[in-house]
């Protein structure tokens, strides 16, 4: 993956497969500290014992498409790479807690990427899922969940393609807003 | 167009946002509807299906087509990724390979547009994912 907000978007889809009605997701970004976080956790039906301690190898996977699940692998990969790490708790029928752990100041941390665009894309494409999002630098928060903006809109659907580019605006210009004030 | 900012922008940019769903939806119903599904597994992403499917959303909105995008997993065809599934009203779905921004436009234009077979497209028995 080329940046981190591509990971979200890929371990999120094992929420979404794993029957997941509620994901948060979550970023906290401390550069005084040193470290960047990334946690997403669901409702879903959560794995066994068994599967937990399989799952960060390559050659697990629920598919049926193909014999290699690289989603996780990948991001510990990529964790571990900087110096941080990669933390999976799980319990069955109540749903999964997945948390990296980055290292920024290391030259092989991958940048942020497109975070706005990644959480519009996941919130308009599951409008069942509540997403929520939440940002964090420094001491500064920003959060949204698929349910306000679902408020907002009244009988608008989140899934029509007209919401996306607006959401994403939406997030986009809050994100910003953090991150000046965060400079100022 | 003016800035969303909060959600009381969003809401504001509602009533727009229902006149130009209004003009194209009507009298349409979800069967009649261009459905696109762009595959968003690993494999995919990390050949750029994000890109790839925030183009068709942008695309297809400028061009007055009315389609749905959503995303599904891999489709097993990884070596071809980024691909999308394309299903025209009353028509079976065909699945492109190896999407770049350039076949998205020509798929638009021709495929969606006129119903003119693209090259790229991966021939199979194929039934849609969901029925996997």
């Amino acid at each position: 993956m080329k940046d981190l907000s591509l990971h979200i978007l890929d371990i999120v889809q094992n929420s979404v497969v794993a029957l997941a009605t509620s994901i948060q997701i979550t970023i906290e970004k401390n550069l005084q500290k040193d470290f960047i976080t990334l946690t997403i956790s669901d409702n879903g039906k959560g794995m066994d014992k068994a599967f937990l301690e399989r799952v960060t190898d390559p050659f697990t996977t629920t598919r049926t498409t193909r014999k290699v699940g690289l989603g996780i692998p990948l991001l510990k990969l990529n964790a571990e790479r900087t110096g941080g790490n990669l933390a999976i708790q799980s319990e069955l029928g109540k749903g999964t807690i997945i948390k990296a752990t980055l290292i920024p100041s290391n030259i092989d941390c991958l940048p942020m990427g497109d975070v706005a665009g990644t959480i519009s894309l996941l919130i308009c494409s599951n409008p069942t899922i509540n997403i929520e999002f939440t940002y964090m630098e420094d001491k500064k928060e920003y959060s949204i969940c698929t349910r306000d903006i679902q408020e907002s809109l009244e009988d608008v659907s989140i899934d029509n393609a007209a919401v996306y580019p607006l959401v994403k605006e939406l997030i986009q210009s809050n994100l910003e807003e953090l991150q000046i004030r965060n400079l100022g | 167009m003016t800035k969303v900012k909060s959600l009381a922008d969003l809401k504001k940019m509602k009533e727009e946002l229902q006149a130009k769903i209004e003009v194209r939806e009507k009298g349409e119903v979800s069967e009649n509807l261009v459905q696109i599904k762009v595959a968003m597994a690993t494999c995919g992403i990390a050949a750029g299906a994000k890109p790839i499917m925030e183009f068709l959303i942008d695309e297809l909105d400028k061009r007055g087509i009315n389609a749905v995008v959503t995303q599904t997993g891999c489709m097993g065809y990884c070596y071809a990724e980024p691909t999308i599934e394309v299903k025209l009203p009353g028509k079976d779905p065909v699945i492109f390979g190896y999407v770049d921004k350039k076949k998205a436009d020509e798929i638009i234009e021709k495929y969606i547009k006129n119903g003119e077979l693209v090259d790229g497209i991966i021939p199979t028995n194929y039934e849609t994912i969901d029925n996997k």
